[in-house]
């Protein structure tokens, strides 16, 4: 123990500790599990509060609006005033609905974006289940999370929210399929479907990240992420001139708080792992810079040079703030501008460099260099 | 011990699902319990170390195939009586199909009590070992040929769905995006020159 910490606060982390190792191991394992996912479970809920503030702010400063800055100092109180705003109104629930469904919809869309975590390497030990096909637990939580709009949808019975729900089913079917190719790339580049492996690829540098090799599937994967979480501009499921709010328009109160939560938490999500797949995750962009070496051993500028979890942070908010960029900046698309985006433009840029990259890992260029087969 | 009270739960849950499917009066609700189905078959076969299968089940049939299935039944208009008078004449055929999966199902567990097995069932994999790897190393050596036949049988049936549903319709309106693209500002706007008009 250090020396400025008190001799019975040190006796009792001691005494703790003894109690734990004395405990049986599956108990350990539990308690250890279940503290790492309410960590990451708290750490994205706050994330998805504050990230509504700064989209708010970041959109009003692109309009030369000051955004929310009424409720504590900078308007920082304005994500738990409107939580508990969500909170206390009353749930309304449709009498023509299908109850159950209409219920269960919120959470369908909620579960997924919050399991696909379970997986994802904060840094190179901190990760809930290190599974050998994460990247496939990625893509299949992620293709999970369509129920809950179509649900919502045909629950409420009514024709805005069907084909709101029509349409997000349909562009998320699409755009998973050139999604699942951007991410082919990725495992043919790492060798792994495990995302530690992915980051482990990717370290030593920005030199070695994958975004330079497979820029085509980067940008494709980016794009098919902003459209797989229904954000501007694909927005068309709730395109508000048109069909009023789409699949959540009868939805109030806590159902719909549930809703916003499952969005935001997609997104920051769809950041993350566009940082782990393309941007090398927790790894820093300044590793294996000989001239830098030094600074890892100075405290807080070590940081820079060291990786963990600030990096994949920083990345992840890199991303957030594009999406709140797109949605200040473009107009919605329209609906068969989107298919054809999918369909025609994606998946036969992702097929194509696929094939690129089959001829780049047989001359071995790029990533590929070191197999020495 | 805790393993087969899992499975066992997940087992109930299976069946009761599966009782489901075919018991609910509304159809959608018919499609929600096929998907919570292969969710629970998902889960016993990641009890049985199967992980590649079990995530890919959820990625191909829940993720994919009952998306379009409930797209589908949620657009139809159901017409349950006409489907309960279908009931009385499948039935034979259901029953004897049935008859004959109950047979099959009856007769692995006869050979399982006699001591016969054929393939290591839930046997423990060795330390290291990479489900997902492995799949590929046979799939893409010894069975090349069913895996690439698999993959043009998938083919052909895509571009013949595709054919199927291509028709030419006259006058239809369709964008040219490429000629949008490559508009330029002198085909659209004429710059009259004219003189400016003179004081009253």
């Amino acid at each position: 123990m250090a020396d400025f910490v008190p001799q019975f606060v040190s006796n009792w982390i001691d005494w703790g500790l003894a109690v734990f190792y004395s405990l049986p191991e599956w108990v350990q394992y539990l308690t250890v599990t279940t503290w790492k996912i309410l960590f990451v479970l708290i750490a994205v809920i706050l994330i998805v509060a504050f990230s509504t503030y700064f989209e708010r702010k970041v959109i009003g400063s692109m309009q030369a609006r000051v955004g929310p800055n009424r409720v504590g100092p900078l308007g920082l109180g304005q994500p738990f005033a409107d939580v508990i705003k969500l909170l206390i109104k009353e749930v309304v629930v449709p009498s023509q609905s299908s109850r159950f469904l209409f219920v269960i919809a919120p959470l369908l869309s909620l579960i997924p974006a919050l399991a696909t975590w379970a997986v994802i390497p904060l840094n190179d030990w901190y990760v809930i289940a290190d599974i050998n096909a994460g990247l496939l637990y990625v893509l299949a939580l992620t293709s999970v999370g369509v129920y809950g709009i179509i649900l919502a949808g045909w629950s409420t019975n009514s024709k805005y929210a069907l084909l709101g729900a029509m349409r997000s089913a349909a562009q998320i079917v699409a755009y998973e399929i050139a999604m699942g190719f951007a991410l082919v790339g990725v495992l043919m580049a790492s060798g792994s479907l495990n995302l530690g492996d992915i980051v482990m690829a990717q370290t030593g540098g920005f030199s070695q990240w994958f975004l330079f090799p497979l820029f085509p599937l980067f940008v494709v994967y980016w794009i098919s992420g902003v459209a797989e979480t229904n954000r501007a501009p694909f927005d068309v499921a709730e395109g508000e001139s048109e069909i009023v709010a789409g699949f959540h328009v009868e939805y109030s109160g806590v159902a719909f708080a549930i809703f916003f939560l499952a969005e935001y938490a997609n997104m920051v999500l769809i950041s993350t792992l566009t940082a782990i797949f393309f941007l090398g995750g927790w790894a820093s962009p300044f590793e294996g810079l000989a001239f830098l070496a030094p600074l890892s051993d100075i405290p807080i500028i070590g940081l820079l040079v060291t990786g963990g979890l600030h990096w994949l942070f920083f990345k992840m908010c890199m991303f957030m703030y594009t999406f709140f960029w797109f949605r200040a900046t473009f107009p919605r698309y329209r609906y068969d501008q989107i298919m054809r985006l999918g369909w025609k433009v994606f998946i036969p840029v992702t097929i194509v460099w696929i094939t690129v990259e089959g001829a780049m890992a047989w001359f071995q260029v790029g990533p590929w260099s070191g197999l020495g087969a | 011990m805790f393993q087969s009270v899992l499975f066992y739960v997940f087992a109930i849950v299976l069946l009761g699902a599966a009782s489901g499917v075919v018991f609910s009066r509304n159809p959608v609700h018919s499609v929600m319990f096929l998907v919570l189905t292969f969710f629970q078959s998902a889960v016993l076969w990641l009890m049985a170390e199967a992980e590649f299968l079990a995530i890919v089940l959820v990625l191909v049939y829940v993720g994919a195939v009952m998306v379009l299935f409930l797209f589908v039944v949620m657009m139809l208009e159901v017409n349950i009586e006409a489907a309960k008078r279908g009931l009385t004449r499948y039935a034979p055929l259901g029953i004897g199909v049935a008859l004959l999966m109950v047979i099959e199902l009856v007769q692995l567990i006869w050979l399982r009590s006699q001591g016969v097995t054929g393939t290591s069932g839930f046997a423990a994999t060795p330390e290291g070992y990479n489900n997902t790897k492995a799949l590929g190393a046979v799939l893409y050596t010894e069975h090349v040929y069913a895996f690439e036949i698999a993959a043009v049988i998938l083919l052909l049936a895509i571009i013949a769905a595709i054919t199927l549903t291509m028709r030419k319709r006259p006058g239809i309106k369709v964008q040219d995006i490429a000629a949008q693209v490559a508009v330029r500002a002198k085909d659209r706007v004429r710059i009259v020159k004219m003189d400016a008009e003179k004081k009253q």
